[in-house]
């Protein structure tokens, strides 16, 4: 069957049976909208809280960026796994035992004070917005890439679906959608990487295929092969590469710990089951869920970066005159050129693709008639995406890749979605501004809140910012410095006040937006950054990404030192602090 | 609050602070200790065609991060039931 055809099949069968659950699981209360009804099976919840959290970044560009970085990609995989053990031991039991709705009330009312939830509803919002452009954008590229629709189109359709589920249905709506879309999204991920595992070691796990030996090349282990392979092109080792210190690494891997951590739209997905002991299970389960995809997604990166070499050298490594031909290029890079994220250069008469490290060539390339086509751009996007076509993969694969890559983000996009209403109508409008609502116009403000969330997401994924990269650190930075930190001090210390947590949350936020500031320019506006963002002008060699561990340490010393110089926090919030810390407290 | 049941609260939260305290020392061995410090030094072992230390970073973690969460679920659960604190 044509490809084209096959995509609109597959990616069209999704979308019908996101909107189909949607019309069955329609929200009828405030509870229904914001937590499901607390009524969702651990395992249920699970699964629905990984493909929350699996973003466009982890399906589409987790496995490239590990192709690139090999080694120093792990703190990816690390930090956004090594994060639950975090939520599952120090917040969410807690939370769940707490059984509101929202993140932002639990540190308005443990802090007794409005100013606290003000303050925690920001963080909410600006670390959400960040994450939801990109979601949109990963929509609208797998769109306009496997459709070749217009960005616009795509985008409509997108934000169509999403409204339809999220808006109708709510927590409960998005919940039995992001399992659906969890199971899309683990074969269109896990199909492809079992049959490249296959072809080149023989292994049908690709978690055990990374470490096996090659076929067909009597007993050469593969990561020695690309090892010696990028070595060979003035690349480093793949296994031993590092792009950061030691402390940077640590530091950044903290940093993404913490912040997964602290994320609202995850959090908050543990107030929809029904005890706290299903809690602390259901973090369990959501990174099972998680880890299927994480464990393969370093065979796939390496794969691919295998793959690709192979397909640029075919003569072998150190014989130009092997080297591809540029016009007998497969079809995927011709694809692929037309979006330009992969490029070619002609630098001479030669026919062929010359690919090695430009700025270290290798010894070989010296001798070597070079003249010919240089890769000029190759984005590491491409290495999930194209992956199938790489290995020259049946049809169906690919079409299940394109559903997969959007079914990441349509997921997504609809818990942050969830998270900025909630915000919006149970915080700001119901905490705040007008106490009296009653629960049906608060249902009404939810959804339209989320109407306009969905609006201008799809405006700034049509007219992205330009600098989503570093906005992503941003918002890792954010939560880490501000949110994780109070919310364990508000269940780990009893004497934390109010004073304390407002100054810690604010001294945590300024300190690491300050820091980014200067090294990515104010507000990320280029050329008004003040220091150089390499490690000799870095702040005691710390980088800009890492750095919200360093906010977090700021936020509780902060909070500590205020707390002490304070009065306690009144007898009625102790007592809430004793409860939120017991299962079953209601005997006292 | 009676003072008996106080002191009952005051040790089940003791308790689970030794538990999380016990977990998260293990979280920060496989999380950091082993893989990030120790890398050069693991990598000197290998496990099948895996480098130890690349592989404790791009596998073994995670699968110690996964058990982590479920012993202690596990262990919490038989905690509440001690100090007869559990749900219904």
């Amino acid at each position: 069957m044509d490809l084209k055809l096959m995509i609109y099949l597959v990616v069209g069968a999704t979308f019908a049976l996101y909107i189909g659950i949607a019309i069955w699981a329609r929200a009828g209360s405030t509870g229904e909208f914001y937590v499901a009804g607390k009524g969702v099976n651990p395992v249920a919840n699970g699964m629905a809280t990984a493909a929350d959290w699996m973003s466009a970044a982890s399906f589409i560009s987790m496995a490239g960026l590990i192709a690139f970085l090999g080694y120093s990609g792990s703190v990816y995989l690390m930090g956004w796994t090594g994060g639950y053990v975090l939520m599952a031991l120090l917040l969410a039991p807690y939370l769940r035992k707490f059984g509101k709705f929202t993140v932002p009330q639990f540190v308005g009312d443990r802090f007794y004070s409005n100013t606290a939830r003000i303050v925690a509803v920001i963080c909410l919002l600006v670390i959400s917005i960040t994450y939801v452009i990109g979601q949109m954008r990963g929509v609208g590229i797998a769109f306009s890439r496997f459709l070749e629709v217009d960005l616009l189109w795509g985008l409509i359709a997108g934000m169509g679906v999403v409204f339809v589920y999220a808006v109708l249905g709510g927590m409960k709506g998005i919940t039995y959608t992001q399992i659906a879309q969890y199971v899309v999204m683990i074969f269109a991920y896990t199909v492809p990487a079992i049959f490249i595992s296959l072809q080149l070691t023989g292994h049908f796990l690709p978690q055990t295929g990374l470490g096996g030996t090659l076929s067909g090349q009597d007993g050469m282990y593969l990561l020695n092969a690309l090892d010696q392979t990028l070595v060979d092109l003035g690349f480093n080792e793949y296994t031993t590469n590092r792009n950061l210190s030691t402390m940077n690494i640590f530091l950044l891997t903290m940093a993404l710990m913490i912040g997964t951590a602290g994320l609202p739209h995850v959090i908050i997905r543990f107030f929809t089951v029904p005890r706290v002991r299903d809690a602390r299970k259901s973090a369990g389960w959501a990174l099972v869920f998680i880890s299927i995809l994480y464990t393969t997604a370093p065979a796939v990166g390496a794969m691919a970066m295998y793959n690709l070499i192979d397909t640029f050298h075919p003569g072998g490594v150190g014989n130009p005159e092997a080297a591809m031909v540029y016009e007998d290029r497969p079809q995927w890079m011709r694809t692929w050129e037309e979006t330009g994220l992969l490029q070619f250069e002609q630098e001479g008469d030669g026919e062929r693709v010359h690919y090695y490290n430009y700025k270290n060539p290798p010894a070989w390339t010296e001798e070597a008639e070079l003249d010919g086509y240089t890769v000029a751009n190759l984005d590491r996007d491409i290495m999930v995406l194209a992956n199938p076509e790489i290995a020259s993969l049946p049809n169906w694969v690919i079409a299940l890749v394109a559903a997969g890559g959007i079914a990441a983000a349509l997921s997504t996009a609809a818990g942050l979605l969830l998270a900025i209403s909630s915000a919006i109508s149970h915080d700001l409008l119901k905490g705040v501004f007008m106490p009296k609502i009653s629960e049906k116009n608060e249902l009404m403000a939810g959804r339209l809140a989320m109407v306009a969330a969905i609006l201008l997401a799809g405006y700034l994924g049509l007219n992205p910012p330009g600098f989503a990269a570093e906005v992503v650190a941003l918002a890792f930075g954010l939560a880490a410095s501000s949110l994780f930190p109070v919310l364990m001090m508000g269940i780990f210390y009893k004497r934390m006040n109010r004073q304390g947590a407002i100054a810690g949350m604010l001294v945590g936020i300024s300190i690491t937006l300050i820091y980014i500031f200067l090294y990515k320019g104010w507000f990320f506006f280029p050329g008004t950054a003040m220091l150089a963002d390499n490690p000799d002008g870095w702040l005691l060699g710390i980088a800009p990404q890492g750095f919200g561990t360093v906010g977090a340490i700021f936020n509780v010393i902060t909070a500590f030192v205020v707390s002490k110089l304070t009065a306690p926090p009144p007898k009625e919030i102790q007592d809430l602090v004793e409860s939120v810390r017991v299962p079953r407290a209601d005997t006292a | 609050m009676n003072t008996k049941l106080q002191e009952q609260r005051s040790a089940y939260w003791k308790a689970n602070l030794r538990i999380l305290i016990g977990c998260l020392i293990v979280w920060f061995i496989a999380g950091y200790v082993l893989p990030i410090f120790m890398v050069d030094v693991l990598n000197l072992i290998s496990l099948g065609g895996y480098p130890l230390g690349f592989w404790m970073a791009q596998q073994g973690s995670i699968y110690v991060f996964l058990m982590l969460i479920f012993f202690y679920a596990w262990r919490m659960n038989r905690l509440d039931r001690k100090f007869d604190v559990h749900e219904e």
